[in-house]
Order: structure tokens, then sequence, then C-alpha cells
């Protein structure tokens, strides 16, 4: 479970209506439509873990809405599973850039959100406490996100994203705003994850070390409209160095090349 | 903590440790000067009772029964025309806040209906609803539902979308979206709008006695101008001042719940 099609998939927004004012007459127009994605075509095997390379604001984020059915594609289509994703549901979760917990539910309470199809309230709580120790935050449970730093925040966000059983986990710079150590921490928490459910894992990131350490396969994104720039396997076993596997530093030059960066470290 | 104002430690201790003294004494400051201001005013002490004769009139009304009939009169009003208001406002709040179409549509009406005073629908609300309870309890609903709407709808449309695409992603149902996003969302906010339409109730329900009705403190209060009765006419506007208190009181004691504590507790 968890193949995923994306199939020449193109996006554009329309900005609102203006009004300009010409001769003492008011006229409205159209602003001619931005183009944000432009025919993107990929597939993901079940249980691959793909890190989505690119520069900020240049549409990876829209591509993954999309294919969790928050927005729709203007053309092409998104394939689950074989079915076609025309909204939201809990086969593929999203995991938020910024705060996706709900404030005025503590960590349990968040947690058993995703649990509500569980009619027994025994169930649930021994589920909660489940996904509570996998991310670690025993004696945590019973307080509200903003007594939290930014990394309990994430794990618990991921814990309630892992106790839905998705088949896809969606996230959206998961390691954005945290500091250098809880960055590291969260990127093993996440490889772990992954390697202890085997879920399809799309991952956004800016991070080139972080995408060459993670991924099963990479993708860089870019231009306006964004185009697929690369789209590599790496299969190479986790965890890995990547500064000792040759293949890797030279696709890390490429890709740095590619972005207009001469002399990367 | 405090000695370290080194200043002017005593002051700063006092305003800190015994804020109910300070209150106490500004209070009986003004209690002074409304003796002294009775008392040379030159007006005589039927014009301008001093407090003394206007805590006796107090004396007299509660011991006669007068007061407590008319207080439980008015609020009697003030708590069935609120608690409609509420309870129609907020579900329409929602609705607006939440639905484009309706909002397009109802939104201006409500912005045109909102700026006419309650006072001014008093000749209607007595020519449909003739004298009693009615009419008083249409102005206190009008007066507050309104403002419940307006702020309930500006409150649910700025809760922060990925609020509701969680909703979406864990398929959670409408009603799950109201009782689990939207209610508790707006709560810390609808306590504040709340506090500040009573507010704006309990001052139209004194307004509409005055008309309407043959009980309430704002019968009381116009009684007893006929009756040339000033000392009643002020015992009227203090109990109503006590009462306006109690009932902020109230409603701020609302606002330190469990269900805000979310939100509070980023400040402490």
């Amino acid at each position: 479970m968890g193949h995923i099609i994306v199939n020449s998939i193109s996006k554009e927004y329309r900005n609102r209506r203006r009004q300009s004012r010409k001769n003492g007459c008011i006229e409205s127009h159209f602003q001619d439509p931005i183009p944000v994605l432009d025919n993107i075509d990929l597939e993901f095997d079940e249980g691959e873990m793909v890190c989505i390379l690119g520069p900020s604001g240049c549409g990876k984020s829209t591509m993954l809405r999309i294919i969790a059915g928050f927005e729709p594609a203007t053309t092409g289509n998104v394939i689950i599973d074989g079915k076609q994703i025309e909204k939201p549901s809990s086969n593929h979760i999203f995991v938020f850039q910024n705060n996706g917990l709900l404030p005025w539910m503590t960590v349990w309470e968040n947690i058993e959100l995703s649990l509500r199809h569980l009619s027994e309230t025994r169930d649930r709580a021994k589920k909660v406490a489940e996904h509570i120790e996998i991310v670690e935050l025993e004696g945590f449970e019973h307080h509200y996100p903003h007594q939290l730093s930014g990394g309990m925040r994430r794990r618990t966000e991921l814990a309630r994203a892992l106790a839905v059983n998705p088949n896809v986990m969606i996230m959206d710079e998961p390691f954005s705003g945290l500091d250098f150590m809880t960055h590291m921490k969260m990127r093993e928490e996440v490889v772990n994850m992954h390697k202890f459910t085997g879920k399809t894992t799309l991952i956004v990131t800016h991070d080139i070390d972080d995408a060459l350490i993670m991924g099963d396969r990479i993708v860089v994104m870019d231009g306006r409209p964004a185009r697929i720039k690369l789209n590599h396997r790496l299969d190479f076993p986790r965890p890995r160095d990547f500064q000792k596997i040759p293949e890797l530093n030279k696709l890390r030059q490429q890709i740095f090349l590619m972005e207009g960066v001469s002399y990367a470290v | 903590m405090c000695h370290m104002n080194s200043e002017n430690p005593k002051i700063q201790n006092w305003g800190e440790r015994y804020p109910i003294i300070l209150t106490g004494f500004a209070f009986a400051m003004l209690l002074l000067i409304w003796d002294l201001l009775a008392r040379f005013s030159g007006w005589s002490n039927q014009v301008f009772p001093g407090p003394i004769p206007v805590f006796i009139s107090i004396g007299e009304l509660i011991g006669n029964g007068m007061l407590l009939k008319h207080t439980i009169a008015s609020l009697f009003r003030i708590t069935i025309g609120f608690y409609l208001a509420v309870l129609l406002g907020l579900p329409l709040g929602i609705l607006l806040g939440r639905n484009k179409i309706c909002n397009a549509m109802f939104n201006p009406i409500i912005q045109f209906l909102k700026p006419i005073s309650p006072i001014a629908w008093i000749p209607l609300a007595m020519l449909w609803f003739g004298i009693g309870d009615m009419p008083a309890i249409f102005l206190i609903f009008l007066s507050s539902f309104f403002p419940l709407v307006v702020s309930t709808t500006i409150t649910v449309s700025s809760i922060n979308p990925v609020y509701f695409q969680v909703a979406a992603n864990f398929n959670f149902t409408r009603m799950e979206a109201i009782t689990k996003i939207i209610i508790p969302a707006i709560t810390p906010s609808t306590i504040t709008a709340l506090r500040l339409s009573l507010a704006i109730a309990w001052l139209v329900v004194v307004a509409a006695e005055m008309i309407a009705v043959r009980s309430g403190l704002g019968y009381l209060i116009l009684d007893s101008r006929n009756a040339l009765r000033m000392d009643y006419v002020m015992a009227g506007m203090i109990v109503i001042g006590v009462i306006g208190l109690l009932l902020d009181f109230i409603m701020r004691r609302m606002g330190q719940l469990e269900s805000t504590s979310w939100q509070h507790s980023e400040i402490r």
C-alpha cells in the first residue's frame, strides 16, 4: 500500500479580480493566471522515502498539498493505490510545516483525534499510550502544545499521524525552525519511523543533506513554473554517511551546480 | 522582589498587596466629595440628596421589599433577552463565519441593522408586543444580538485554516468540526464578546423599563422621579451600578475557566 502516481499535474493560481479606473470608467479584469507547476510526472513505489528538494516558493508545497487532496490540480491527477485523489483522507496524512496540533487539546487529546474510529475507550487509551511511547513523550501527556518545545510538538504531530495508520505520510518541511541538534534528532526519528513502519513517506525539504541521508529517492524541482529537474533513486542502506559514498558526493555537487552554487563544501 | 523597588518601597508594596484597600479608599473619597457637594451646592436635599439620605432610602427599599422585586424583574428580563440573543446569535455567527454565500447575503443586513439603537425600536416594540415583559425582552435581545453575531462572525472567519485542513485530513464530520475546532477556538474571544454585550444589555434594560413596563429598576427610577423622590432615583442608580459590576465579575470569572486555559496560560 502507498503506491503513488502523479499524472502530468499543472497548477495555476488566479489572482483576485482587480479594478482599475480608466477615463473615469471602472474597468474590472482578471490578472493573468500565475503558473506554479508545469506538467509534473512522478511515480513513487510502496514504502519509498522520497525527499523533494527545491528553493523556497518553487511549488514543492503546492504539489504536496495537491497529493494530499487539499487543493485540486488545474490539470492532471494524482492516483494513490489505484484511486484518484479528490479530497483529504486519513489514508494519506499531512504533517504540517507550522503547527498542525490543535492548541486547545493536550498531547493526549491530539493523538486521540486519529483514533476516533475505535469505540472502546480502553483500546483508544492503549493506542495513545503506545504512540506517546514511540515518540518518547511520556510525562507530557497532559501538556498543551504551547507548553512543549518545538521538537516535542513535531514529535506529537508525528505520533498523531502514525496513530491513524495511514498508507502515506506527507511531511512539509518537518525540520524547519528547529535548532541544529533537534533537527538531527528529528531526522533520526523520521528515519526510524520509516524503518519501523515501512510507510511511503514524502518529505519536502530545502536541506540537501537531509535528502541525501534519508531519501530512497531524491526529486529536485525548480523554476517558475516548477518542473522536475532531477529524479534519482538512491539505493544505499541507512544509516548512511553521504560523505563516504562518492556517488552521493557527486550528486550533491551536481545539485549545487544546478542551483547555481559553484563552491559548495 | 518588592524590596528592589528601593525608591518608594512602601507605596509600591501598598499598590501590589492591598489593591482592595486602595479601591476602598477611592470610593470613600467619592462619597466624601458627593457629601460635600450635596451640602454646599446650594440645592435642597430634595433636589440633590447626599450619600447619607440615599443610603437610608436604600435601607427603606430593601426593608419594604421593593428593591428585591424590581431587581428580580430586571434580572429576569435581561436573562431571557440575553439568552435568546446568545442562542440565536452564536450559531448565526458561526454560519456567517464559515459559509461565504450566507455571509454575502446576510452580513450587509446585519451591518445595516446593528447601528440602529435599540431605543429607536421602542415605539414599534410597544405597538407589536404591548405593555409588559415582551417589549423589554425584545429590546434587550436586539441590543446584544447584533454585536454577538458580528463578533462571532469575525472570530470564526479568523480561525487558522490549518485546523480545518487537519479536520479534513482526519475525516472529521461537520459536527465534529464544530465541536472540536470551531467552539474551542472561539471560546476565549466569545467570552469577551459576551461580557461586552451583556454590559450593553444592562444599559438597555434600564432604558426599556422606563417606557414599556411597570416594574424593574428602570421603572423604579422613573416612578421615583414622578414622585419627586430623588433619593430613590439615586438609590436605583447605585443598585444598577452594583449589579452591573457583579455581572461583569461573573463574566470575567468565566474567562478564567479551564476551557480557555490553553490560551491564557501562554501569558501567565
